[in-house]
C-alpha cells in the first residue's frame, strides 16, 4: 500500500509536462496498470489520468491509411467499418483479445504499453529482471510454458501480450507521440524491442512521451490480411501463439507477403526471413513450410515451451494455405 | 393420513417433489440483496489482513510489528508471540499462529487488524517477518522415497484391497493394459472467497462464515477457543460456492475470531484470490497406474489400480482415488492400493468428487484403452463387465443402473454404428472423435436434526442447518417439507444456514439432500402426527413444534452398497494445425435416485460436467519446486472454462426408485457430473487423433503436430 496522487490531465501538453514529476505514470483504460498497482508490481507516485483527453477519433486518411486516437477503445477500432475493410488483421487481433467488457474499457494506446503476463513479473516475492533489474529471471528455469522462444536473453524470456501489436507490426504501423520536446512519431518496429541486457525497458518510447495516435499507413495488401490466435481456452486468454499474415498470390506466385508472430518474443515478431524466402516463390505448402522453418531456425525454446515452435510453424502454413485457397 | 389438517383449507394438489422450480433466493442473489459472509452490516467493524510465509519449510525467528502498529488505523497485530492459545481440535492447519514452525509457503505468520481494509493491508506490508527457510521437498514423484501406505484413506476406506491374484489374472489375460496417468493439483476457485465476520458478545462468539458446514465450524471454534458449543454461533445463510474447499473450517474463521477478541470489536476477514491458493486447500495431484487384463471375449480377469498422492507435513490427507475401482466392474482378480507422501506443501482438501474424479480419469481412460486393444466397443465392454453385486464386499447394490445409463446415453448420443478407428473423421482441418466414460459416486446419508413448527394461521416453519452453497438446497428442502406435510410449498417457510438451528451435516459428499431431507421429512411427519394425535387436526393458538434427529434411523439402515451411476458421452474436434481441442457436445445420463427438483438438478449435473470439461482441458495448479508455491495463483493464470468452451451440454436422468436409501429415495447429485467427464473427453481426443493423453489437462503441447 502506497499513497499516490491522482490528476486528471487537462490536455495532452500538460499531461506530458507532469511526467517530469518523479514516479509519474499515465492512466488510460486502467485495465492493466491498476492490477499491477494492486499487486505492488508498479507503484506510481502520481497517476495522470489521460482518459478524458480528446484522442478518440478514427480518421480515414486520403491515401488509404487510418489514424486512430490513442484513446480509441479497442472495441471501437475493431468495429470500425473502414478498419475492417482495409485492415482486417487489426480488427481480428483486437477482437481476439480479452473480453467484451475489457475491450470496451481498454484503449489502443494503452494496449501497446501493457506489461508482460509472465507470472514472475507479477509476483513481487520472485526474481525478475524486468521488475527489479539485477534480481535474476525466475522464469527461465521456472514456469515458462507461455514465454518466449525467439529473441529472449539470459536476463528475460518475457513475451509481449498484445494481439494488436502483432497486427500493427504486420502493417508497419506508426505511433504518433507527444514528448517533452514536442510531437514525434516512430514505427512500431522502433517502439518495441528485445529484452537484451535491459528487460526493464519494454519499449523505446522516449521518457515522458504520450502516445497520441496510432497510424495505419496505406497498405493495399492489408486488405487481404488475417490474424489467427491459438490458446487452450477458447476465449479470454492470452495467446500461446498467434500469426498475422497478408498475402498476395497471383498465378500461383507469391507477389507479396507479410508475416508477424505473436506470443513468441518480447516484441511482436515480424518474420522478415520467411517473407524474403516467399516473395516470388510458388505458393505451395512446401514453400510455406520452408519459409516458416527459416524464420524459426532462430528459436531457442525453454524446457516447457518447445511446443510453440511447431505451433507457430503449423499456424503459419495453415494461415497462408487458407489465404491461398481463398484467393483462387 | 387423509384426515390430517382437516381444518386447513389448503391442501397440496400435487406433490412438490419432482416439479422444477427456481431457487427461492434467486431474486435476492441476482439483485445483490443476499448477504454473504462479509456483507453483513455490523457496527464498528475492523478489518484483518494476513501476512504469509515466503519459505516452504522453516521457522519464524521474530516478527517486528512496530512499524505496522505505528501506522494510522492499525489496531493490532497477531503473530505466534502474542496470539491467544488454541486448543487442538484434530486439524493442525487450524492451529494458526501457535508455533514458529513453517510447514508450507503461504502459511499465515501474522495478521494485522485495522479500521479499514486499506489500513490493514498497509499495515501487513510493514510487518517484518524474520524467517529462516531450509531445503523444501515439494514435488510428488512416483519414486519418492518417503511414499508410504497409510492405514486408511479418506472417507474411512482401507488403503488396500486385494481379491484373487492380479498378477496371475494378468498373466492369463488375452488382452492387457498397463498405463500410468497423471492428474494435476487443482484449486476450487469458488466465487466467494473464504471470508468471515466475527464478533464476541458477552463471552459468546458469533461468526458469519463462508462455510459448507456451520455445525462442524461451530464445534471446531468451540474446541479451539475452549467454549461450550452453545456459546458459539456460526451463520452461513448464503455461501458463494465451495466445491469442498469450505467443507472443513479454514484459517480465516479462526483468525477473524482471534482478531475480534484482540481488538474488542467485530472483525471482517476476506482472503484474496491470491491468498486462497495457499490457504483454502486444493485437490492433490495424483499418479495412478492401472492394469487391466481381459479374456479374448472381453471379460475382465484382473483390475489393478495403484494411486499415489500427496499430503502436507501437518496432517495426513489421502485422496481415495482407487476406491471406485473396487466396485465399477466385475473381475475375479483385483488389487487397489494407495500410497501418500508428506511434502512441504499446504494440506490438500476435498474437491468435487474427491477420489472418484481423479480415479475415474485413470480407470475410465484405461477401460477405453482396453477397448481399443481388444477391438471392442467401449460401451459394450462396460456392459459386459457389469457386476451383479459389489465385487469386493459381496453385498447387494441398493440400486445400480449403470448399464441403463450407458444404453440410454448411447441411444441419445447416436453411438451405434460408431467407427472405432481413430483419426479418420475430418471436417476441414479438424479431426473429430467421440468418447464415453462411466461415472459413479457414493450415496451417503449422515445424521441431521431438523425443526418443524406449525402456526395457527396455517403456516409452517421448517428449520434445518443445511448450507446452500448455490445448489438450491433450501429450495429442494422446502419441496421435501411440503410433501411431508402434504401442503403446498408456499405454505412452508424454510430456514437454513445457522448453527443455532441444531446439528446438521456438511454440504459435501453429495450428502445434503439425503441427510437434511431425511431430518426434514421426519420432523414434518412427526408434526403431522402430533397435530392429528394431540390436537385433533387443528393447530392450537400457541402453535406446535417438533424436532427430529435421524441418528438412529441412519445407523439402523441395512447393509447395501449405495452409489449413483452415470455415463458421459463426448464429441470433440482437434485441430490438425494447432492441436486445439474444442468440445462440440457433452451428454450425461445419470441414475441418481429420485430427482427432487429437475431445474436445480439439471444445474448440478451440468455444472459438474462443465467442471469436468474444465479439468480435462484447462485446470492445473503449477507448483514451483524452488519456492513451493503455486505460480498459477490467480484467475489470470488458473484457467477455468469460459462460456465459449462449453458447447451443447445435454443432461438427462433415469427415473430410478431405490427403497434402501432414505424416505425420499434420493442419492445426491452434486458430484457425479464431474466424475467421468475428463475421461470421456480424453477418450474422444484419442478417437479423434489416435493420441492417448494420460496427463491432465490435455493441452496444445500434447496435440500440436510436430512433424510434417
Amino acid at each position: 500500500m502506497k499513497p499516490f496522487e491522482y490528476q486528471r490531465a487537462g490536455g495532452p501538453a500538460s499531461a506530458v509536462a507532469t511526467m517530469t514529476h518523479p514516479g509519474a505514470a499515465f492512466l488510460a483504460g486502467g485495465t492493466n496498470i491498476i492490477d499491477l498497482m494492486k499487486l505492488g508490481v508498479t507503484a506510481p507516485d502520481l497517476l495522470v489520468d489521460v482518459s478524458g483527453l480528446p484522442l478518440r477519433q478514427i480518421e480515414p486518411l486520403p491515401d488509404g491509411g487510418i489514424r486512430a486516437g490513442a484513446l480509441t477503445a479497442n472495441t471501437d477500432l475493431a468495429t470500425d467499418p473502414v478498419v475492417r475493410t482495409r485492415f482486417p488483421a487489426v480488427a481480428l487481433a483486437l477482437l481476439s483479445g480479452a473480453s467484451a467488457q475489457l475491450r470496451n474499457r481498454a484503449t489502443i494506446g494503452g494496449n501497446l504499453l501493457q506489461r508482460t503476463r509472465c507470472r514472475y513479473f507479477a509476483d513481487v516475492t520472485k526474481a525478475c529482471n524486468k521488475r527489479r533489474p539485477g534480481t535474476g529471471c525466475a522464469a527461465r528455469d521456472g514456469e515458462h510454458r507461455d514465454l518466449a522462444v525467439l529473441g529472449g536473453s539470459p536476463q528475460c524470456v518475457a513475451t509481449n501480450p498484445s494481439d494488436l501489436a502483432v497486427a500493427l507490426a504486420l502493417v508497419d504501423a506508426r505511433v504518433e507521440l507527444l514528448t517533452p520536446d514536442g510531437p514525434a512519431d516512430m514505427s512500431v518496429h522502433e517502439l518495441f524491442r528485445l529484452p537484451g541486457d535491459h528487460p526493464e525497458r519494454d519499449t523505446n518510447l522516449p521518457p515522458g512521451a504520450l502516445i497520441t495516435a496510432v497510424v495505419l499507413p496505406a497498405t493495399p495488401i492489408a486488405r487481404l490480411s488475417t490474424y489467427r490466435k491459438v490458446r487452450d481456452r477458447s476465449s479470454f486468454a492470452f495467446a500461446a501463439g498467434s500469426v498475422a499474415a497478408a498475402l498476395d498470390v497471383r498465378d500461383g506466385i507469391v507477389r507479396d507477403v507479410r508475416l508477424a508472430f505473436g506470443a513468441v518474443a518480447h516484441r511482436p515478431w515480424r518474420a522478415y526471413a520467411a517473407e524474403r524466402m516467399l516473395r516470388g516463390a510458388t505458393a505451395t505448402v512446401d514453400n510455406f513450410e520452408r519459409a516458416a522453418d527459416e524464420e524459426l531456425a532462430a528459436a531457442r525454446p525453454l524446457r516447457d515451451n518447445a511446443y510453440k515452435v511447431p505451433l507457430i510453424r503449423n499456424l503459419t502454413v495453415g494461415v497462408l494455405r487458407g489465404m491461398t485457397e481463398a484467393s483462387w | 393420513m387423509t384426515t390430517f389438517l382437516t381444518s386447513l383449507t389448503e391442501r397440496a394438489t400435487q406433490p412438490a417433489v419432482g416439479v422444477g422450480s427456481p431457487r427461492i433466493e434467486a431474486w435476492d442473489k441476482v439483485t445483490g440483496r443476499a448477504p454473504y459472509a462479509v456483507d453483513h452490516p455490523v457496527p464498528g467493524a475492523a478489518y484483518a489482513w494476513v501476512v504469509q510465509s515466503t519459505v516452504a519449510r522453516g521457522v519464524v525467528h521474530d516478527v517486528d510489528t512496530s512499524r505496522a502498529l505505528a501506522e494510522e488505523g492499525v489496531l493490532g497485530v497477531l503473530w505466534h508471540g502474542n496470539a491467544p492459545h488454541l486448543e487442538p481440535v484434530g486439524d493442525p492447519e487450524l492451529m494458526v499462529l501457535q508455533s514458529p514452525r513453517i510447514a508450507y509457503r503461504g502459511q499465515v505468520v501474522a495478521v494485522v487488524v485495522a479500521t479499514s481494509p486499506e489500513a490493514a493491508r498497509g499495515g501487513a506490508d510493514l510487518v517484518r517477518v524474520r524467517e529462516e527457510g531450509t531445503t523444501a521437498d515439494t514435488v510428488l514423484r512416483i519414486d519418492h522415497p518417503a511414499l508410504y501406505q497409510p492405514v486408511q484413506v479418506n472417507a474411512g476406506y482401507p488403503a488396500r484391497s486385494a481379491i484373487g491374484d492380479v498378477d496371475a489374472g494378468l498373466a492369463e489375460a488375452a488382452v492387457r493394459v498397463d498405463a500410468t496417468y497423471h492428474t494435476p493439483a487443482e484449486h476450487h476457485c469458488a466465487m466467494e472467497p473464504h471470508a468471515t465476520t466475527a464478533f464476541w458478545e458477552h463471552g459468546c462468539l458469533v461468526v458469519f462464515d463462508s462455510t459448507q458446514a456451520s455445525t462442524a465450524a461451530r464445534d471446531a471454534l468451540a474446541g479451539l477457543f475452549e467454549l461450550p458449543p452453545q456459546a458459539v454461533r456460526v451463520v452461513n445463510e448464503h455461501v458463494g460456492g465451495g466445491f469442498g474447499s469450505k467443507g472443513t473450517m479454514k484459517v480465516n474463521t479462526v483468525l477473524a475470531a482471534m482478531a475480534a477478541r484482540l481488538v474488542g470489536r467485530p472483525v471482517k476477514l476476506a482472503l484474496t484470490r491470491q491468498q486462497l491458493f495457499a490457504l483454502a486447500g486444493y485437490r492433490t495431484p495424483t499418479i495412478q497406474r492401472i492394469r487391466l487384463g481381459a479374456t479374448a471375449q472381453g471379460r475382465l480377469l484382473a483390475i489393478g489400480h495403484d494411486a499415489v498422492s500427496q499430503t502436507s507435513q501437518l496432517s495426513e490427507f489421502v485422496e481415495q482415488s482407487a476406491v471406485l475401482s473396487r466396485h465399477m466392474y466385475a473381475a475375479p482378480h483385483r488389487l487397489t492400493t494407495h500410497r501418500v507422501v508428506a511434502l512441504d506443501v499446504p494440506t490438500p482438501v476435498w474437491m468435487r468428487a474427491p477420489g472418484e474424479c481423479p480415479g475415474a480419469f485413470a480407470l475410465e481412460s484405461a477401460i477405453d484403452e482396453l477397448a481399443s486393444a481388444g477391438n471392442w466397443d467401449p460401451v459394450r465392454l462396460r456392459i459386459d463387465n457389469e457386476p451383479p453385486v459389489h465385487p469386493e464386499e459381496r453385498i447387494p447394490f441398493s440400486s445400480r443402473h449403470l448399464v441403463e445409463c450407458l444404453r440410454d446415453g448411447a441411444e441419445r448420443f447416436g453411438w451405434s454404428g460408431r467407427d472405432p478407428r481413430p483419426a479418420v473423421r475430418r471436417d476441414g482441418e479438424w479431426l473429430l472423435g467421440t468418447g464415453v466414460a462411466a461415472s459413479t459416486y457414493p450415496s451417503i446419508t449422515w445424521p441431521s436434526t431438523a425443526l418443524a413448527r406449525a402456526t395457527a394461521d396455517q403456516r409452517f416453519d421448517v428449520e434445518v442447518n443445511a448450507a446452500d452453497i448455490g445448489t438450491g438446497a433450501r429450495t429442494v428442502l422446502r419441496q421435501i417439507a411440503a410433501d411431508a406435510l402434504d401442503v403446498p410449498a408456499h405454505c412452508v417457510a424454510i430456514t437454513v444456514g445457522d448453527s443455532a438451528i441444531g446439528p446438521a451435516t456438511v454440504a459435501g459428499g453429495s450428502t445434503g439432500t439425503a441427510s437434511w431431507g431425511w431430518a426434514v421429512t421426519k420432523a414434518c411427519r412427526l408434526l403431522r402426527e402430533r397435530i392429528h394425535r394431540d390436537h385433533g387436526g387443528r393447530v392450537p393458538d400457541g402453535g406446535v413444534a417438533v424436532r427430529a434427529d435421524t441418528t438412529l434411523d441412519v445407523r439402523d439402515r441395512p447393509e447395501f452398497s449405495r452409489h449413483a451411476y452415470g455415463a458421459q458421452f463426448c464429441q470433440v474436434r482437434v485441430s490438425t494445425v494447432t492441436g486445439e481441442v474444442r468440445v462440440d457436445r457433452l451428454l450425461g445420463v445419470f441414475a441418481a435416485g429420485r430427482i427432487v427438483n429437475p431445474t436445480t438438478a439439471r444445474s448440478q449435473f451440468l455444472g459438474g460436467m462443465t467442471m469436468g470439461l474444465s479439468g480435462a482441458l484447462l485446470e492445473r495448479s503449477i507448483l514451483d519446486p524452488r519456492t513451493g508455491d503455486f505460480v498459477t495463483g490467480d484467475l489470470a493464470a488458473y484457467h477455468v472454462a469460459v462460456n465459449a468452451d462449453v458447447p451443447r451440454v445435454e443432461v438427462s436422468w433415469l427415473d430410478e426408485h431405490d427403497p434402501h436409501l432414505n424416505p425420499m429415495g434420493v442419492k445426491g447429485i452434486g458430484e457425479i457430473g464431474i466424475v467421468g467427464t475428463a475421461a470421456a473427453v480424453a477418450n474422444a481426443v484419442h478417437h479423434a487423433t489416435g493420441i492417448r493423453v494420460r496427463d491432465l489437462p490435455i493441452g496444445l503441447e500434447h496435440l500440436v503436430p510436430r512433424s510434417r
